[in-house]
């Protein structure tokens, strides 16, 4: 058996140049992701792929242009579920809505949407607040294939029973059934939920504003990225919100080394929920 | 192996009375980071820190995206995240899919850890009802690491220390209250 060190250092290579061959042969950056995590999924997609290496990934990734939908899903962010964290979704319940509520139209950015669980959780935030319907809610995500799905809003229904329970933690005043039918071991939700929601590919790495937001959730998406992509992104929302708007991150991120975190004062800060300061300048990326 | 420049401990079932007694044998002069990946049922991992840290020898927090690992810290993966080091020695969480049904998963952290530390990590594998941290016990061992797993027999559950051995052999295989002089012998200039 080779020396491990080797080994490591080989495949170090081989990442470097499957990042590169997704950014120069697709247009997507990939080199501001954090390496423990990357490594892990790009191995994992090589697997799965069935190939030997991520060489051979690399290969596929340069000759096969209908792969790279499922490149896109492999790497961007992982399922979650309805209601995660259900303290969150209670502070956006009693503390955030309100104060929304005092907009005739309410935009909603929720950025990094994956299969659209916590779309559909905010949706119904918004419904049952009574806010539902002069409300549009921006789902987006690099991965088309994410997105399609999302749009379905098709879960496993063994997820129900946990979905149900964070709901009411949430402080869901009707029962999470009232919102989906069940058939063939899946649920599937409401499409009157849907009314209000757009979804769209956007590329948190490389893509512009796109709307006035007055809130943004972006959870557990930004734990992906280095340091300088990161800052980058809470720029993005930064400039995306309205004076006053808020943003709400994943309950373990650490905003503590971003620059732009500076324009954010805490309103929840165990829950992430932050208010973009009134003073903030706003600035257009370059 | 090298003089170790960090320690990574796994454990599940059994967890709690297993890292009190490890923790409080520890010698606080001890100049390495300990991560620890212990699966809980619980909501978070502050109550663990705050029992933990009644008896550990050292100070115990939670281990903060972003952070550096400390030295002289014992510091603990979060509730539902994945831990895994950068190779600039910070943290980083992620949600991807539970690994051997947990998350976090000592597979991920020990895997991380070893790429970081290569023959400078030592990994110690404790109490469990899984098969968690055998995989990654074994790319340690493999990048030049130091193994250390507690004896099936006087583990609370056996399932984890045993799957460990069989997966990834150790250097050291002994009871849970020689882990922590073996440790400090190891670790102390």
């Amino acid at each position: 058996m080779e020396p491990v060190t080797d080994e490591l250092a080989r495949e170090a290579i081989e990442l470097e140049l499957f990042i590169q061959a997704m950014q120069r042969r697709h247009g997507y950056d990939f080199s501001q992701y954090a390496p423990a995590s990357m490594r892990r999924r790009v191995r994992q997609l090589a697997e799965r792929l069935k190939c030997a290496s991520i060489s051979e990934l690399t290969g596929r990734a340069l000759h096969e242009s209908a792969l790279l939908p499922q490149l896109l899903e492999g790497l961007s962010v992982p399922v979650s579920d309805m209601f995660r964290d259900p303290p969150v979704f209670r502070a956006l319940r009693e503390q955030v809505l309100p104060l929304l509520a005092s907009y005739p139209q309410i935009n909603i950015w929720q950025a990094g949407c994956a299969h659209g669980e916590e779309v559909y959780s905010l949706a119904i935030l918004l419904e049952e607040a009574g806010l539902y319907d002069r409300s549009r809610i921006f789902a987006t995500d690099l991965s088309a294939n994410a997105l399609r799905q999302a749009a379905e809003g098709i879960y496993p229904d063994r997820a129900a029973q946990q979905w149900s329970r964070n709901y009411q933690a949430a402080g869901g005043t009707r029962s999470l059934a009232d919102y989906y039918s069940a058939r063939y071991s899946l649920l599937k939700l409401d499409d009157r939920l849907r009314r209000n929601i757009t979804f769209a590919q956007h590329n948190l790495a490389s893509d512009r504003v796109f709307c006035e937001a007055h809130l943004v959730l972006c959870r557990n998406v930004l734990i992906y990225f280095s340091n300088p992509l990161q800052d980058r992104c809470l720029a993005l929302f930064r400039d995306s919100l309205v004076r006053g708007g808020y943003l709400c991150l994943g309950m373990c991120e650490s905003i503590d080394f971003a620059k732009s975190a500076i324009d954010f004062a805490a309103v929840e800060a165990k829950l992430r929920i932050y208010r973009l300061v009134t003073n903030a300048v706003g600035q257009s990326p370059t | 192996m090298k003089t170790p420049a960090a320690i990574v401990v796994g454990c599940s079932a059994g967890g709690l009375d297993a890292l009190k007694v490890l923790l409080s044998g520890l010698d606080p002069r001890l100049p390495q980071p300990v991560l620890v990946c212990c699966h809980t049922g619980s909501e978070t991992v502050d109550l663990l820190c705050e029992l933990l840290g009644r008896v550990s020898t050292l100070p115990v927090m939670a281990a903060a995206e972003r952070h550096m690992a400390r030295d002289g810290y014992v510091q603990l993966a979060p509730t539902g995240y994945h831990l895994l080091v950068e190779p600039d020695r910070h943290f980083a969480l992620s949600i991807d899919p539970r690994v051997n049904h947990s998350r976090p998963s000592i597979d991920v952290l020990f895997a991380s850890a070893a790429m970081v530390w290569r023959d400078a990590l030592i990994g110690v594998v404790l109490t469990g009802a899984s098969a968690d941290g055998a995989e990654g016990l074994q790319l340690l061992r493999r990048a030049g690491g130091c193994a250390i797993v507690q004896s099936p027999a006087t583990a609370q559950v056996p399932i984890m220390p045993q799957a460990a051995l069989d997966h990834a052999g150790a250097d050291y295989c002994l009871a849970l209250d020689g882990i922590a002089p073996l440790l400090n012998r190891l670790c102390l200039p």
